[in-house]
């Protein structure tokens, strides 16, 4: 096996994943009144809450190891972000069963940087950005600092 | 600086096996991807190239030129090939996403030569993609530092789960 040859040159690679939760949220906030909760989030402010179809992408960066061809493997990436995200957040209330929201309102760019945060502690790689798409139409991204 | 991106699909048959590993760590590391039999994708390739628009043409680069740098670096080289056994260019590397990226980019980043080679792209699935790009500058001593604490700490942690 030859080093591979991405080590030699000056190139920067990343690997980026795909994955899915459902959770509902309400944002609402009790620094604000419920007049004030309702003119700032509208619909997303009604009490009994309303959910979405998460897309989370992860992406990692870090040398390609020469004997796999991987920054890391899919192996152990997606139990991690089973077990430090899609565990705790599919199929449930945000605002009510992730503590880090309790007093934090779940919109989800509080989420994306929530994931972000989670997934810092990831062994194999660096996780340099997580972008979640809420919808078809809203995406948010948390990334390393520049 | 305007990027200009263009898409092609090829489809590839590959597997992944280590000849230096034994067949039970082979099995342990690649899992299904390491059936010998191979199996296949559609792998969708995005390349950006980026530059100032040419003020007499308005492009950054001709894309039918690009098109057929395509055609003859990628499609020709792999679509509906093996990519362990016809690529002479990834002989002796494991054909994932990553080292296939950074072999297209350097097949491509010499031919383009209006613009530069801003980012490859490839899509093995539509939930996985690696991005190839220059390297950027070294991250900050204080940023690895922090990067080596955090990665610390998920090993013991992932360890007594």
């Amino acid at each position: 096996m030859t080093p591979s040859a991405s080590k030699a040159s000056q190139l920067k690679l990343t690997l980026t994943r795909r994955y899915r939760f459902a959770a509902s949220h309400r944002l609402h906030s009790a620094k604000f009144t419920e007049e004030q909760n309702r003119r700032l989030y509208g619909k997303c402010s009604n009490p009994h809450g309303h959910g979405h179809n998460y897309v989370l992408e992860v992406t990692i960066a870090g040398p390609v190891d020469p004997s796999t061809g991987m920054i890391a493997n899919l192996g152990d990436l997606d139990p991690f972000v089973r077990i430090q995200v899609l565990d705790p957040f599919d199929c449930k209330n945000l605002n009510e069963q992730v503590a880090e929201f309790r007093d934090c309102v779940p919109t989800t760019e509080n989420v994306a940087r929530e994931i972000f945060r989670r997934l810092q502690t990831f062994p194999n790689a660096h996780v340099e950005r997580v972008r979640i798409e809420e919808t078809s139409k809203n995406s948010f991204e948390v990334a390393d600092e520049e | 600086m305007v990027r200009v991106t263009r898409k092609v699909e090829f489809s590839a048959a590959h597997f992944y096996h280590n000849a230096n590993l034994s067949a039970e760590e082979n099995r342990r590391i690649f899992g299904k991807c390491n059936n010998p039999q191979g199996h296949g994708h559609n792998y969708v390739l995005e390349v950006t190239v980026a530059g100032e628009p040419d003020p007499d043409t308005g492009m950054v680069l001709d894309l039918k030129e690009l098109k057929d740098i395509l055609e003859k670096e990628v499609m020709d080289r792999m679509d509906h090939r093996h990519l362990n056994y016809e690529v002479p260019e990834l002989a002796g590397q494991i054909p994932t996403c990553e080292n296939i990226a950074a072999m297209i980019w350097r097949l491509l980043e010499p031919r383009i030569t209006k613009g530069r080679l801003d980012r490859v792209r490839l899509y093995e699935s539509p939930d996985l993609f690696a991005d190839c790009t220059a390297e950027a500058a070294e991250p900050a001593a204080s940023q690895k530092e922090t990067d080596r604490k955090a990665q610390e700490a998920g090993r013991r942690a992932w360890r007594d789960r």
